[in-house]
């Protein structure tokens, strides 16, 4: 057995300029626990981590290790003690291997030359601690993001990691792949690490975690055992409200007219002759693990990939080649990438909310002065909350980087609107909000496609759910047909004909 | 409150991103006036201003080029091409057209066409065949460079000498003073800083260099645009081209060498970021007028031989990038 380590803060106050973010935290991480931090977004989740691996520093307050305190000058130096952060967007060279990555700045060396058969046999027995398949020398873009997040943990553990503090590990895992983490989560807390993650999903915390400590503003508001609380007392912990009512009730009705008719959709390589239809005013949710071709069907369709098939918008025949004809025949797709694809973070709102109908505002020259209606607009509409109109969209959080975009789609006024992943890395109290976007809008009349790796999300606002597996649509459910076992069935190829005749 | 306010103004108004290539230029004046008595003469300041005017006017072209990502290294071989062509087009009209204004428009038009045709080539290889821009510019200004070399047969191709003084005017002559280049260039300087800063495509340059995918996801034809960039790059060499001939009345392969780095140069000194998403023309313009008031300062002092031109050219490069980048992040 390896030594193991306490890691604790002790009246932890963080500020940056005049802002003070954390307020006298208190946290311990015990070896072989799982401490889970939960909080909305801009709860100073992230600032906690980053003190306790050395990426920040406290203002006030102590970081003690086994008892005795530590001040990290850095990440490095807190890595060589031990503790080891797991960013949320994969800190991985993807040209480079898997053996490559782990080794990454400890190479081992023999005389002048790298000792490659060394690293190899590390990299193997590391992987095989962790129960992962991967071949060592697969380049990292080829493997999947589960594989990556063990490749992650793999090279924390060659570190020899005591403390492992992962931010959002599971975000941009499939239900499936996360199983796979915890499984080694649970290993590694049977070999005394000790652990701390943040999640935003109340399900899993509830299941893997041991100890819980809730933050909102920068403050502790609650933290015991596990055992303490359901999802219910976390949510309303964490926004200090109550949010049993995630998903608002259905206000307008589901109009009977087809608004968009797809037929025969085909996008080389991930879809398959897919067809189907959306009403008036209805909420279709599209559902299916990821890699099923979800997201290319919809690029294909809005002309983002190159595509073969029929559609038919409000009963008229349309070619789509580009997003610009999308556009303008009324249907808009909202990425599932906010950060690479939706927003150019080091821009300013203004110029990311009319980025897509910029000739709505512009007469030989840019209309600033409607710009900025537009945007005030915006802000009041999407209750977008930036520290100024000027800030660059990067430094917004997640969820007013979501509000922003989503205006940013809804300023071109599409009838037809598909949103990849509406709320993926989202507090609970936002994307309450992003719900009822939804619903206002689908009870103007807009038809509303929602694709979603949330079972629960899909479930709680859509109409009706297609199912995708590998390229094809396996199944639809709806009404009370539309549960997480039906769902899950339909995705992952299990007898689901049978049961839906039953 | 009170000091967080002055801290706050003052970081706008000693902004070094903005104000450091203004300042750069005032402190070249002052220097230049101290040590010379000519420096500020009309004579002076309309010959430097003329002189910028060529890689000024291509310089404009290049900060959208730069700004949308891209990158052009075959501006200057372009030039001399364009500028052969041309010469070579009058001198063959001229036994049937005779020397004369009709004549020098066909010569015009033959740079206009010529650089349209050379930036929509550049555009198609990177945007349609998905060459990386600087392979690209690098094999055509290998191309033209040698096509100059061939018209002239190695030596220096020679416009006919009744049209030279047809066409000098262009270059010698203007109104009230000032001469057509610094003309010109002053009216592509002010287009380019208005369409930069106001128009959708200036808007559309900046967001493809920034993110091109997040450009595609907005409707943004990103293909087009950059397209658009070499195209109107090429159409602003032929326009500088056509004030050049004038001048000198010919071509040979050394015309128009290392064109392409100090229109580059100046673009960065101005503070266009050189990987794209944020450029400004204001600023290429005082680029383009640091790097030849140094050159003029120079020929115009003992102290300093002349030939270091490109050595304190070098300095101010370098010294501009550090002045403007970023601040590096924590941790």
């Amino acid at each position: 057995m390896t030594e193991t380590l306490a890691l604790t803060l002790t009246k932890i106050c963080r500020s940056f300029g005049p802002v003070q973010v954390l307020h006298d935290v208190d946290i311990t991480l015990i070896p072989g626990e799982v401490h889970a931090l939960i909080g909305e977004n801009g709860a100073g989740k992230s600032t906690t981590m980053k003190i306790m691996s050395g990426y920040l520093s406290p203002t006030e307050g102590t970081v003690t290790l086994n008892g005795a305190p530590v001040s990290f000058a850095n990440s490095q130096a807190a890595e060589a003690q031990g503790v080891v952060l797991i960013h949320q967007e994969f800190n991985l060279a993807d040209q480079l291997s898997v053996e490559q990555n782990i080794f990454l700045g400890h190479e081992k060396r023999r005389g002048l030359f790298l000792d490659k058969t060394t690293m190899q046999a590390e990299t193997r027995a590391l992987l095989q601690r962790l129960n992962c398949q991967v071949d060592p020398s697969a380049r990292v873009r080829d493997i999947a993001n589960a594989d990556k997040q063990m490749v992650e943990i793999a090279k924390a553990l060659s570190r020899n990691a005591k403390v492992l503090i992962m931010d959002e590990p599971t975000a941009v895992l499939t239900e499936r792949e996360a199983e796979v983490l915890f499984e080694q989560v649970e290993r590694l807390k049977a070999e005394g690490v000790a652990i701390l993650f943040t999640s935003h999903k109340l399900d899993e915390v509830k299941r893997i975690a041991d100890q819980i400590t809730i933050l909102r503003d920068g403050h502790m508001v609650s933290h015991g055992p596990a055992s303490n609380y359901d999802e219910d007392q976390m949510a309303e912990a964490m926004v200090g409200r109550d949010v049993s009512s995630l998903y608002p009730v259905r206000a307008g009705s589901v109009g009977t007219e087809a608004a968009l008719e797809v037929t025969g959709l085909s996008v080389p390589g991930f879809a398959q002759d897919v067809s189907f239809t959306l009403n008036k005013g209805e909420i279709l949710g599209i559902s299916g693990l990821i890699g099923s071709g979800r997201t290319e069907m919809m690029e294909g369709l809005v002309g983002l990939r190159s595509a073969t098939g029929k559609v038919r918008i409000n009963g008229a025949p349309v070619t789509i080649k580009s997003p610009r004809q999308a556009q303008a025949a009324g249907l808009c797709y909202l990425t599932e990438d906010r950060k690479s694809r939706g927003l150019l973070l080091n821009k300013g709102m203004r110029e990311n909310l009319t980025l897509q109908c910029l000739p709505d505002f512009t007469n030989w020259l840019v209309d600033q002065k409607s710009e900025e209606k537009a945007l005030t607009k915006a802000i009041e509409d999407f209750d977008i909350r930036a520290p100024t109109r000027h800030v660059a969209v990067g430094n917004l959080s997640g969820g007013n980087q979501q509000k922003l975009l989503i205006a940013k789609v809804m300023l071109a006024d599409p009838n037809i609107v598909i949103i990849d992943e509406p709320t993926r890395g989202i507090d609970i109290g936002t994307k309450q909000q992003i719900y009822e976007f939804i619903h206002a809008l689908s009870a103007q009349g807009k038809s509303i496609i929602v694709i979603s790796s949330e079972m629960q999300e899909v479930i709680g606002l859509a109409d009706r759910t297609l199912v995708m597996r590998t390229g094809r649509i396996a199944g639809e459910v709806s009404g009370a047909d539309m549960t997480e076992d039906k769902i899950v069935r339909l995705a992952m190829g299990l007898d689901a004909q049978k049961e839906e005749t039953v | 409150m009170a000091t967080a306010n002055a801290k706050k103004k003052s970081s706008i108004f000693f902004d070094l991103k903005v104000m450091g290539p203004i300042l750069a230029l005032v402190v070249l004046v002052i220097v230049g006036a101290a040590l010379n008595g000519n420096f500020l003469s009309a004579g002076n300041i309309s010959n430097v201003l003329s002189r910028s005017a060529f890689i000024g006017i291509i310089a404009v072209g290049m900060t959208f080029v730069i700004t949308a990502g891209g990158l052009d290294l075959s501006v200057g071989s372009m030039a001399a091409f364009i500028a052969g062509l041309m010469i070579l087009v009058m001198n063959g009209l001229l036994p049937s057209m005779g020397p004369g204004w009709p004549l020098v428009m066909v010569g015009m038009l033959t740079a206009i066409v010529a650089g349209t045709t050379a930036g929509f080539i550049n555009g198609f290889l990177i945007t349609n065949m998905r060459i990386e821009a600087f392979i690209v510019t690098l094999g055509t200004m290998g191309i033209y460079r040698s096509l100059v070399t061939w018209l002239a047969d190695g030596g220096t191709l020679s416009l006919d000498f009744g049209m030279r003084s047809v066409i000098r005017p262009i270059y010698f002559d203007g109104i009230l003073g000032i001469s057509w280049p610094i003309i010109v260039f002053a009216i592509v300087a002010i287009t380019g800083e208005l369409v930069m800063r106001r128009a959708a495509f200036g808007r559309h340059v900046a967001a493809v260099g920034s993110n091109d995918q997040v450009a595609r996801y907005s409707s943004v034809n990103v293909n087009r645009v950059r397209m658009m960039t070499y195209v109107f790059l090429g159409i602003l060499v032929g326009i500088a081209t056509i004030m050049y001939v004038p001048r000198l009345g010919s071509a040979s392969s050394s015309t128009g060498v290392l064109w392409e780095l100090e229109a580059i140069a100046a673009v960065i000194i101005g503070g266009t970021m050189l990987k794209g998403g944020f450029g400004r023309v204001w600023g290429t313009v005082i680029g383009v007028l640091i790097l030849s008031l140094i050159g003029n300062i120079l020929n115009l002092t003992d102290g300093v031989s002349p030939y270091l031109n490109g050595a304190v050219q070098g300095v101010i490069i370098i010294l501009a990038v550090i002045l403007q980048r970023d601040k590096k992040a924590e941790g």
